[in-house]
């Protein structure tokens, strides 16, 4: 993340193909490791619980931003197919007793299938078109869970898991939760920056850029979006089995059409086409209603109100503010944080020399 | 037997009749020079032989197989290679990721092996890569290979899209205007690079273009198009003086 890329210069192309092709860059992903892994000592069981949200958010952007960041297809199915990875998971491990490290990737892999048919539209439908249909993938994947009983459970559409435990290691606390979200966000992070970087990444880009060409030098869009769909909806799984074994329990409610629309606010707001944008746009976006009402309850406070008259107006400020953020980045900075990160980042590649 | 066969193809839109029976034959290791006046048929014609367009009626050989109805992915996996004359390159990603991508149909690397970029797969990205590094020497864009392509002037981006269409190794390249608005130095480096592909590889090329100089000084055959049909067909020397060439180009002069 912190690479000086001055006066480095690669000398064989596997060098120069490198992830992190600076050595000051591999250091500082070691040291942000090392502080990723110790951060439980400096947290309180609050924090972590943020940091685990954050977490947890962080997966399923990535995921979207494969989809519309990099291969240029607007999904508004992304709360469902978490859903879907959701359901999958809680199924398995409630009914048929299996360990989470095989409920996570059943969920991405059903997650994954579920996407790529739901992707079929995006062959002869773009934009906001597609938008709509993916739409229908949200209303009728939850409507599915809430009447076919053998997958909602029935009453409330509400599935129990049991806590998951590690070779007897029961992971019960936010502490020990940790533990299971960073090595699932470590590996989501490096796939991601992988795929995008090599032959199916490139593949996504080309379609995203121009999907005729693309076509005339051999890249068949048919199959590559629905691969797309498909890599981005595992990570929609993958996400929301992780939810499920975070919370012990699966439910529809917590990935309704706005939680796809703030995954979509995540990946704006971060930096569409960014891996790490993704990273960004989901610790301002779980950040943003925890900071919303520390801000909104003091204020309220000063006034003389109790959080129970505001709490309605929260809820909505909060959409107010993502609609805001959304059009505020779309107008102003289209690749968002990443972008800013990149200025600061150029700044101080020939800090302090700078001239 | 000719290397690209074009048989008798016709293409309307609409009530425009774009294409009216053309027949062109290509041997291998000929550069052939379409001309004719502006909405002559000659963007079509290249649009039906990579699978753009289909035409309506006709054929279309590449060695003996048919691909008059394949699809364009399908086509270029034969060795057909093409430039847009509006350039179309990937816009937001770098000059060696383009040319990567003219890499696609020549590999093989899937989701996992991407994921993985560990042994076979980094191999396969790797080899590519001095694949493409030679095509970047030889088009002398070494010192832009990392530059958005999006950020580069109209010429080099041109030259970038020769490249893509190089690294797809294609038995057949076509281009459709790759001078257009060049100046002369540009023109001159382009029909170098399009002379040396042909000498070095041997690759066929049918190539599009307004300026008649460079037409003459480049190509050993020429075909001309006028309103959808072919109306000459020789070296160059014979089209130059063919009193239905010079109709048909001042014809065009006299209406704009
Ligand atoms: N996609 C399309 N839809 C409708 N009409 C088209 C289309 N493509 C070409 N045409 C029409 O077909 C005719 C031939 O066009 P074409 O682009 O092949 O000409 P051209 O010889 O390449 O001309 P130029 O020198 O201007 O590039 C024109 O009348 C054009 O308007
Ligand atoms: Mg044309």
């Amino acid at each position: 993340m912190i690479n000086r890329e001055c006066g480095v210069f690669q000398t064989t192309y596997r060098g120069d193909m490198a992830l992190y092709p600076v050595p000051l860059a591999k250091a500082s992903y070691g040291l942000l490791l090392l502080v990723l892994l110790a951060l439980p000592l400096a947290a309180d069981s609050h924090k972590m619980a943020i940091i685990n949200l954050i977490g947890l958010a962080s997966v399923g952007a990535i995921g979207l931003n494969i989809l519309t960041g990099y291969t240029g297809q607007v999904s508004l199915g992304h709360g469902a197919f978490m859903m879907v990875g959701s359901y999958t998971a809680a199924i398995l491990s409630a009914r048929y007793g299996m360990p989470f490290w095989i409920g996570l990737p059943a969920g991405g892999a059903v997650a994954a299938a579920v996407g790529a048919f739901f992707g079929i539209p995006s062959l002869r439908i773009k934009g906001l078109y597609l938008a709509i249909a993916t739409l229908a993938a949200q209303f009728i994947i939850e409507w599915c869970i809430n009447h076919i009983t053998w997958i909602g459970g029935g009453a409330q559409s509400s599935i129990y898991v049991p806590t998951p435990t590690f070779f007897g290691w029961e992971i019960n606390n936010e502490y020990r939760r940790y533990f299971l979200v960073l090595p699932v966000c470590v590996l989501a992070y490096v796939a991601a920056q992988n795929l995008v970087r090599s032959r199916v990444g490139r593949a996504f880009i080309a379609i995203r850029d121009r999907d005729v060409a693309a076509e005339i030098i051999g890249v068949d869009i048919f199959k590559y979006k629905l691969l797309s769909f498909a890599v981005s909806s595992f990570y929609a799984g993958v996400a929301g089995a992780l939810w499920t074994y975070y919370l012990k329990i699966a439910n529809y409610e917590h990935f309704i059409l706005s939680t796809s629309i703030s995954y979509l606010a995540m990946i704006i707001i971060g930096g569409l086409g960014s891996v790490l944008g993704s990273v960004f746009g989901a610790v301002f976006i779980t950040l943003l209603p925890i900071v919303l009402v520390y801000v909104v309850e003091g204020i309220a406070r000063l006034f003389g109100f109790t959080y129970f008259t505001i709490a309605d107006f929260l809820a909505n400020l909060r959409l107010i503010i993502y609609g805001g953020l959304i059009i505020l980045f779309l107008a102003i900075e289209p690749e968002g944080l990443y972008r800013m990160w990149g200025s600061i980042k150029r700044y101080f590649r020939l800090w302090p020399f700078s001239y | 037997m000719a290397q690209l066969e074009i048989r008798e193809v016709s293409k309307h839109f609409g009530g425009v009749q774009a294409l009216l029976r053309v027949s062109v034959d290509v041997p291998k290791g000929e550069i052939l020079s379409v001309i004719g006046p502006n909405g002559a048929g000659k963007t079509t014609l290249v649009n039906c032989v990579n699978g753009v367009f289909h035409p309506e009626a006709g054929r279309i050989l590449l060695d003996g197989t048919d691909l008059t109805h394949l699809s364009p992915p399908r086509i270029a996996a034969l060795g057909i290679a093409r430039t847009f004359q509006n350039i179309a390159l990937f816009r937001g990603m770098t000059v060696l990721d383009n040319l990567m991508l003219g890499r696609h149909i020549h590999m093989k690397n899937g989701v996992f092996r991407s994921v993985l970029y560990w042994g076979p797969g980094r191999k396969e990205e790797i080899a590519h890569r001095e694949v493409v590094e030679d095509i970047i020497d030889f088009l002398e864009i070494e010192a832009i290979r990392k530059q958005v392509v999006g950020s580069l002037p109209y010429g080099l981006q041109k030259r970038v899209e020769l490249g893509r269409a190089l690294a797809l190794h294609p038995k057949i390249l076509l281009l459709d205007e790759p001078m257009g608005g060049m100046n002369i130095e540009e023109k001159e480096d382009m029909a170098r690079f399009i002379l040396d592909v042909n000498d070095e590889w041997g690759t066929t090329i049918v190539l599009i273009e307004h300026d008649m100089g460079v037409v003459m000084d480049i190509s050993q055959r020429v075909v001309v198009l006028d309103l959808g049909t072919k109306i000459a067909e020789g070296t160059p020397k014979e089209v130059k003086n063919n009193p239905l060439v010079i109709k048909a180009y001042l014809g065009a002069k006299a209406v704009a």
